[in-house]
Order: structure tokens, then sequence, then C-alpha cells
């Protein structure tokens, strides 16, 4: 009744080609930018803000960025954590160069050293392809952690081989560093966040996002209709990386506010991973369904027992998290495949059409 | 040109003048990579018969060796004979448990999932790990334990032999895990062969839906394979925990044998123990000759370097099947 796009007339190809062509959608999307941008920092306290909604718009951002790479172009990576890492480097650096210039564009432009890198990591993919393709990226992933200790000039030859995040403003408002409130460090998170998907989701409607597909789905019709595989496999590395490399300098100048190279370890891209595969693989919405599950889930878990009353040793819970996590993840591919991206659409489809079954 | 020197020149003469060290070198590596070898098995055995990547080896492995360890425990607690009827009976106990976590996992895991892309049964098995992780620490605690080797009968102490001016030592252990490694690898080949289940395993490997329709049964393929990656499992927890304690650190040794897997080839066997040999040496050698000149620590990431050259040339490892590409 409410979900039902009977009586919206589409008269232009403007109209008919427009990201969200059903008003209900619209709305919802205004609705939800609503939510995120004046009734969350109205009703979440700091702690709220700074340990679930920064992370969540952290690794949605990574999610996307692995999406692109993995759900759109169809070329698996288990580097993400390190192009993550290279990004937050990147910016540091560039702090240290540029301490009078505007953070947020200098997490922008960290992106670049993050593209740059995963372009030259993309290299092999023209040769190998599949799980083969999946444990060289791994290479990356090694590799680049083990320059993040081992370069000292990286982290300004620390002796703690940490990087902390200086203080830096903008309109005289603290951003980063230890005297920024969480509250600044939201909205800024948020910005870059809602932009980059916007970028995004334009990118793929487009021929860019187009030729990633056909490459996906089979790379050797992809090139028969005339794409050029490897300028479309690399500019996926490279945008994929970019956005991965964005995410990063996020996660240590607006999150974390010191970092070090086991912060961007193999873990972290395996958690992306899972993110983007829970989400739904191909599907931005799922990146942000998927950061917010895995993200979720854990604290939620961590809340449940307190909630019933029940005293359980701290070991024990966190040994049931692994287990009930692990458990979920199997039940969730086994119930859904296509992602919790499938579901919303299930769910939208079931909408539109009530009260009637189909 | 001093680089150049350090680089291409200098490791050979030092290899040249201490022909006993570069011996002991190539033995510790060939050790290694018999030992890396065995854990790509595991993934071998399960990607050629079910087309699944099977993360959760690494963990399998860490899991057998704990439960080796707690039922040897038990037992001796309850009064079971001297130590080594205790140990023998774990071994056997354990093997039971890896019989019971294969068909688990072919009920609740493989069975719903029949017919999903691979990427997705990849992600399944890291539910899997993350479930035994916590299951395994659940059971038996978070804090390393000892291998019962001596209970085991497994050999200790070292062989010297006095060769090219130096000394060379090879722990008996080491040569113990080359002998059992060998051997595996040869029964498993055979079996793959020669058997009646191993055909049936190759022709699920091939096509799902074709072993299906000449009668083989999946349901008992899958067990089958699952159980016996279980007991590559516990051979290599063994091994490995022989050498250091057994931990949950342990598992991380997956990471180091997917290098070995894709420099072998996913399906092929005897691609494992050529590419975990060809890995250890390579990642021993340039860690003790090439190391010093990048700062330690290279062992991390030159395995997937030595790999990802290899497949440059060959796409599909060394031994895999010849991937052919359809429209």
């Amino acid at each position: 009744m409410l979900y039902r796009e009977a009586g919206q007339f589409k008269t232009t190809y403007a109209a008919d080609q427009s990201v969200f062509p059903i008003r209900q959608d619209r709305v919802g999307i205004a609705v939800i930018l609503l939510v995120a941008f004046v009734v969350v920092p109205l009703l979440a306290s700091s702690f709220v803000l700074s340990a679930v909604f920064i992370p969540i718009l952290v690794f949605s951002l990574a999610a996307i960025g692995l999406n692109l790479l993995t759900g759109y172009a169809g070329q698996v990576s288990l580097g993400t954590g390190a192009f993550m890492g290279v990004g937050a480097y990147t910016c540091y650096k560039l702090t240290t160069y540029f301490p009078q210039a505007n953070i947020v564009i200098l997490i922008l432009a960290s992106g670049l050293g993050s593209a740059a890198i995963g372009t030259v990591f993309g290299l092999p993919s023209l040769r190998i392809k599949g799980f083969y393709l999946a444990v060289a990226t791994l290479a990356a992933q090694f590799f680049l952690s083990w320059c993040f200790v081992r370069i000292p000039w990286l982290y300004n030859h620390n002796v703690s081989g940490a990087i902390e995040v200086p203080t830096r403003t903008m309109l005289g408002v603290a951003v980063t560093g230890p005297n920024a409130t969480p509250l600044t460090r939201y909205l800024v998170a948020l910005t870059i966040v809602t932009l980059m998907t916007w970028v995004a989701s334009n990118l793929l409607r487009g021929r860019i996002g187009r030729t990633w597909m056909a490459v996906r789905d089979m790379d050797i019709a992809a090139e028969l209709i005339g794409i050029r595989l490897y300028s479309a496999k690399l500019l996926a590395f490279a945008v994929s990386s970019f956005y991965c490399g964005v995410a990063g300098a996020i996660m240590v100048f607006l999150w974390f506010g010191a970092a070090e190279a086991d912060s961007f370890n193999i873990d972290q891209s395996f958690l992306i991973l899972f993110m983007v595969i829970v989400g739904g693989l191909g599907s931005l919405i799922g990146s942000f369904f998927g950061a917010i599950f895995i993200w979720g889930l854990p604290i939620v878990l961590r809340a449940t027992p307190e909630f019933f009353g029940l005293t359980i040793r701290a070991a024990t819970v966190e040994h049931l998290q692994f287990m009930i996590v692990g458990a979920l993840i199997i039940f969730f591919l086994i119930a859904e495949p296509a992602g919790l991206a499938r579901l919303w659409q299930i769910g939208k489809q079931k909408l539109r059409v009530w009260p009637f079954p189909y | 040109m001093d680089l150049l020197y350090k680089i291409f020149l200098d490791p050979f003469v030092q290899m040249g003048a201490a022909p006993d060290l570069l011996v002991q070198t190539l033995w510790e590596g060939l050790v290694a990579g018999v030992l890396y070898a065995l854990i790509a098995l595991g993934y071998v055995l399960i990607y050629k018969a079910s087309g699944v990547f099977n993360f959760a080896q690494g963990i399998m492995v860490v899991f057998a060796a704990l439960t080796l360890v707690g039922i040897a425990a038990m037992l001796r607690q309850w009064g079971v004979g001297p130590g080594d009827v205790a140990a023998y009976a774990a071994l056997i106990l354990t093997a039971v448990v890896m019989l019971g976590l294969a068909w688990g996992v072919e009920r609740l895991m493989l069975r719903p999932l029949v017919n999903q892309p691979e990427i997705i049964l990849f992600m399944a098995t890291f539910g899997l790990t993350y479930f035994l992780i916590g299951f395994g620490e659940l059971l038996f605690g978070g804090e390393p334990k000892v291998m019962i080797t001596d209970d085991l009968h497994l050999p200790r102490g070292a062989l010297e032999f006095k060769m090219l001016g130096g000394f060379v030592s090879l722990q008996k252990i080491d040569v113990a895990a080359a002998v059992i490694a060998s051997v595996m690898v040869a029964a498993l080949a055979i079996f793959f062969q020669k058997t009646r289940i191993g055909r049936a395993l190759r022709a699920v490997a091939d096509s799902h839906k074709a072993a299906l329709s000449v009668g083989i049964s999946l349901e008992q393929i899958w067990v089958t394979v699952w159980f016996a990656a279980g007991i590559v499992a516990l051979a290599t927890g063994i091994m490995w925990g022989a050498r250091s304690d057994v931990s949950f650190a342990l598992q991380t040794l997956a990471l180091k044998a997917l290098p070995v897997l894709i420099l072998g080839g996913f399906t092929s066997i005897p691609g494992a123990i050529v590419g975990g040999v060809i890995i250890g040496v390579g990642e021993k050698l340039g860690e003790f000759y090439w190391g010093p000149l990048l700062g330690s620590g290279i062992e991390s990431w030159l395995a997937y370097v030595i790999a990802l050259v290899f497949l440059l040339f060959r796409p599909q490892g060394l031994f895999g099947e010849k991937i052919i590409e359809r429209i």
C-alpha cells in the first residue's frame, strides 16, 4: 500500500534514469540521511558514536571498496587491510608535510596513494584468476604489513613504531587528534562516506560499472565484445584501493587516533570480506548491511547475557561469541547465499505487491 | 655497484665459503617445506574432491592436536595404563573425533550449500574456522600445551654428521616428519589412483551431477575426504606440535601453506610436496643469505613472492590442471 509506484509516470529520460526512480525510495533515503545527520548526533552519546557509528561508517566504506572489486569486477582480494593501511600511512605522511592543508582534502588525497599501490598489486590479475589471484593478493597484504613495520620513514622514525594523529582543525573546530569530539569526527566521516557512496553508485550505473560487471560475469566474453580487460581490471583495483585507502585514513584519523602496523593485518582483510559476503556481493546497500551486521553482532552478543541477568566469565563469553558468530555466518550463507541485500530486495518486492502474494 | 654485489655475488660467495652452513640451511628449508606441504595436502584433498577451498584446515590442525593432548591427559587421569597406551588410545579416539567433525561438516554445512558458487563455500569454511576457534578454546582453554612426544615414541635429539669441513645436525623429529609426510603422500596418491573410492573421488571432482547420476554417493565421498583431511591435520598437528607448543598460534601456519598451494596447484597432491619444498628451501635461503640486506622478517612475504613469480609463468600452478575456458 505504502510502497507502490503506480501513478508515478516517467515522462523524461532523465526521470527514467534517476538513481531513485520511485518516490518512496527518495523519501526513504531522505529520511535515512536526516536520521544519520540530525537524529543520531542528537540522541547518541559520545561513547556510542565512537564505538558503534564511526566504526560502522569506516567499515561500510571499506566494504564498498572491496565490493567494487570483488562484487562488481569479480576479482577476489584478500589485501583490503593492507590497502587501508596504505591510505592511513599516506594520510599521516601528508599531514606531516602539509600541516596547513585541509584535513578532509588530505584524507581524500591519501586514497590516491593507496590507489597507486593497489594498481601495482592488481597487475598479476590478468594472468591469474580465481582463488589463485586471491592468494596472490595475500602477497600484497604481507609485503605491505612488513613495510609498515620495517620502513621507519613511514611513521616518522617514531620510537614506538606507531602513528599518532596530530590535531588538525577545520573552520576553527578540531577535527582530528585528541581534542576532537566524537560528534565532529562522526559528522566528518559521515559526510565523506555519503559523498563517496554517491560517487560509487553513479560510477556503477555508467559505462565503467557495466564494464566491470561484464568482466565479472565472464572475462573472455567481455574481451570478445571489445572490453579492454587489463584496463578494466586495473581500474577496478585502483578505484577499490582508493575507497579502502580513504576508509583506512578515516579509521586512523577519525576513530583510532593512533595506529600501528598490526591494525592493518590479515584479520582486518578477512573481516571486511565477511561484511561484503554477508551483506551481498555486488550491492552497495549490502556493504552497509554487512558492516552493521558484522560489527553489531558481537556487541549484541556481549550485551545479551547481562540482559538476561546471567553471569558468565568474560573468557567464556568470548569463546561462545566466536562460536556463535561462526555458526551464524554459516547459517546466513545457507539461508541466503546472496546476502542481506537479497533479503532487502525480497522484502521490498513483497511490500510492493502487498496484500497480494504476487 | 656495492648493492648489486651484495645482492648477486656476496650470498653465493658465502655459500661457497661455508658449505656445511649451506647444507644445514637447505635441510632446514626442506623440513619446513615438508611440514608446509602437509598442511597444503589437507587443502588439496578437500579442493580436489569437493571444490571447496577449505580455509579451516589450519584450525583443524590445531583442533586435532589439542584433542589428542586433551584426551591423552584425560585418559591418564582416569588411570589408563602406562603413558604410551593412553597416548595411542588417544590417537584412535582423536581420529574418531575427526570423523565426527567430518560428518558434522557434511551434514550441517556442505549439504545445504551444494551447488553454490565457490566463494560462498569458501566463506562458509571461514565460519567453520571461527566456530572451531571458539569451540576449541572453550573445551581446552587458550593456553599452549605440550605435545605428548615421548608417549607417542617419536624420536628426540639430533643426529650430527661431519661433512664438508663442518657439522650438519639433523633433528630426529624432522627426519621422522619427512618420512611420515612422504608415506602419507604416497598412500594418498595410491588411494586416489587405484582404489574404488579414489576413483569416485575424482569423478566427484570432475562433476557433481555426473557423479550423482552414475550412483556415487556425494555424502559418503565428502565425509571420506573431510575425514582424510582431518587425519592429515592430525599428523600435521603432531609434527608441528612436537617442534613447538600446541597453541592457537599454529593456526597462522595455514597462511604459510597457501603459497605452497598455489605454487603446486590446487588439484595436485605431488604439487603440494614439490611446492612445499620449493617454498621451504627458497624461504630459508632467502632469509639466511639475503635477509640481512632487507632487514629481518622477510619470511612473512617471501614465500608469496616466490609463488607469484611461478604463477606468472604458470597461472594454474606447477602441477595444477590446465584451466580451459570456454564461452
